[in-house]
């Protein structure tokens, strides 16, 4: 009972728990991707550089103010959110009228702006971030040995992603949200500011991304193009799933990952692609993805 | 997505009298000292802008991965021209064919969806060719594939002279230049305009517009396709770049900057944006990813029309007072 198909029971737990963690990832990006699409009904590329900038907001304080991993958890979000009022004010505000290619076109120069001066700050090669000495080590569970660290991304991002949900959907505060999505003239009579609240929608999804990027920082080498290489699975994962539905996207974020882990197992060539391959797929039996709804 | 332009008139006013001043001095520009490699790869670009703009300016689809097809034909008539030793014309021609294979299987697959997620979709089916580009033995990883010869044009015109590969290859731009506008003029051309005005429209007009769509996407992955393979004749080399997004990207960007829905657009574009970073390349490293996407904001947010664009607005403003 130590194999499974040849394979040993502890690398395929091992390769099943790395792929929860890059799933986790792809759950808390989907989701703000969403969330942001949702309101603004633009496609934010820059979503990686956010998730990039998050990483590196941590990484810098730590190697110059000594602000450790638990501060960076706080600060980074503040300051990608910052940034993200800044992009919201003084680019998106002026696309809302036009075709949403647009959006997607001006965020992915954004990008690029963003990758380009990392590049030239920081340079290509990868950066370390240390694991948080409360977080260093593994438990035994019996059948595998589980690192705390990836313990604790995965019940992070899920309660975060789970907090999202439960925020826009169950409260107050997300009925207008939901409300200004569907109607934003009717929600402004209601004596509602719609452009504060769609700056905040903005940040919060940035928030979200930079969270994503500290959680990551430990478990990744942080590169200036950590951010473009993953919004293009993200994509990937948000047609899959469709963005009309916020558990809908954490749930095919979290199921990628896994198959993106049994597939290093099984298939290792594979690996890099298969979410490319489960999307064509999807496609060619439910065009609008698996929670979306055909318009 | 809406052109900068979309009545026959204003392309006909400004439209061929530029033309003809551009032939004229792509026709001198290599006897006057321009570097007739960096004219060649300028052309290539600026074909495959060409044919970037079909899609996007002339039928309202933007694909975010075109740079797969041109890079998929750059290697694959590479390999066909080195290690087969076909000549260059049929490996030129095979990773045309190749291209536009390709074409039909994305296309497929990618019209199924519309609007934003018709360019997620093709962004992310472009990753996967690059994904297997970078994994297939043939292509060299991250060498690239190298040192693939010029060899003689139908065994007569010797290319490894500068000068005559830089009329086959000006040659070669014109006929796509003139087939775009053929296409684009044709009744063919005139449903895809229809479709990219209304969709539904064209839908309750009986058209069947997923062919139309998929015939004009594979059209324009067979003119990118054809473009990388000239590409890869003209440097003798095709490389991870040529497949990789931000390639895609650039595409957008020289038919965005030059100005989408018009012919002369794209070229001025891909002109525009080589030159750029050739000027930039060895001053500025980095940089040029900032000045590149600096110009992608600053035409999203106020020049939207693009260079070719704005001049034909601005003729038509002349012309009404």
């Amino acid at each position: 009972m130590s194999e499974i198909f040849g394979i040993p029971i502890p690398a395929l737990l091992g390769q099943l728990l790395l792929g929860l963690v890059n799933g986790s990832f792809y759950a808390m990006l989907s989701l703000g991707l969403a969330v942001i699409f949702g309101l603004l009904g633009i496609v934010n590329f820059a979503h990686g550089a956010l998730y990039m900038i998050g990483a590196y907001v941590a990484w810098y304080s730590l190697e110059k103010f000594g602000l450790n991993y638990w501060l960076a958890l706080l600060l980074s979000p503040l300051v990608v959110g910052l940034l993200g009022v800044l992009i919201e004010r003084l680019f998106l505000k002026r696309l809302y009228k036009l075709d949403p290619l647009y959006g997607l076109l001006l965020t992915f120069g954004l990008a690029l702006i963003a990758e380009g001066l990392f590049r030239d700050q920081f340079g290509v090669s990868g950066q370390q971030y240390p694991v948080p000495e409360l977080l260093q080590g593994a438990t035994n569970l019996g059948f595998m040995v589980l690192p705390n660290y990836r313990a604790w991304v995965v019940l992070s991002c899920l309660s975060i992603c789970l907090g999202t949900w439960f925020l826009i959907e169950k409260t107050r505060l997300g009925a207008t949200l939901r409300a200004s999505t569907e109607n934003p003239t009717l929600v402004q009579a209601f004596g509602i500011n719609v452009p504060l609240m769609v700056t905040l929608t903005y940040a919060g999804g940035a928030g979200l991304a930079a969270i994503a990027g500290v959680l990551a920082a430990p478990v990744i080498q942080i590169t200036p193009l950590m951010g473009s290489n993953l919004i293009i699975v993200v994509f990937a994962v948000v047609v899959i799933g469709g963005m009309g539905s916020i558990l809908g996207s954490i749930l095919t974020g979290v199921l990628l990952g896994l198959l993106e882990g049994l597939t290093k197992v099984f298939y290792p060539e594979a690996s890099s692609i298969v979410v490319f391959v489960i999307m064509v797929i999807v496609l060619m039996v439910r065009p609008a993805g698996l929670f979306g709804k055909e318009k | 997505m809406t052109p900068a332009h979309s009545s026959p008139l204003a392309s006909s006013l400004l439209g061929p009298r530029l033309w003809l001043l551009g032939l004229v001095l792509l026709l001198v520009a290599p006897f006057v000292g321009v570097y007739p490699v960096f004219l060649m790869n300028a052309l290539c670009f600026a074909m495959f802008a060409c044919a970037f703009n079909l899609l996007l300016g002339f039928t309202g689809l933007l694909s975010f991965g075109h740079a797969a097809f041109m890079g998929s034909a750059a290697y694959i008539s590479g390999w066909l021209v080195r290690s087969a030793q076909w000549p260059p014309e049929l490996g030129v021609l095979g990773g045309t064919l190749a291209a536009a294979l390709l074409g039909v299987l994305v296309g497929v697959v990618a019209i199924r969806r519309q609007g934003i997620y018709f360019a997620m979709v093709t962004l992310a089916m472009a990753q996967m060719i690059y994904f297997i580009c970078l994994q297939a033995p043939f292509t060299g990883g991250e060498d690239g594939l190298q040192g693939v010869p010029r060899g003689t044009l139908l065994g007569l015109l010797p290319l490894d002279n500068d000068r005559v590969l830089y009329f086959v290859v000006l040659a070669i731009f014109v006929a796509v230049f003139l087939g775009v506008v053929r296409i684009v003029h044709s009744p063919y051309g005139q449903v895809l305009k229809a479709i990219r005005e209304n969709e539904p429209r064209a839908i309750s007009l009986g058209y069947e517009v997923d062919r139309y769509k998929l015939l004009a996407f594979v059209l324009s992955t067979t003119l990118a396709g054809l473009a990388g393979a000239v590409k890869t004749v003209v440097l003798g080399f095709a490389t991870l770049s040529d497949v990789h997004w931000s390639l895609s990207g650039e595409v957008v960007l020289m038919t965005l900057l030059g100005g989408m829905g018009t012919f002369a657009g794209p070229v001025v574009g891909a002109f525009t944006i080589v030159g750029l970073q050739n000027f930039l390349a060895d001053r500025v490293g980095s940089w040029v990813t900032v000045i590149i996407g600096a110009i992608f904001v600053f035409c999203v947010i106020a020049f939207r029309k693009g260079i070719v664009g704005e001049l034909l607005a601005w003729q038509i403003r002349r012309r009404a007072r």
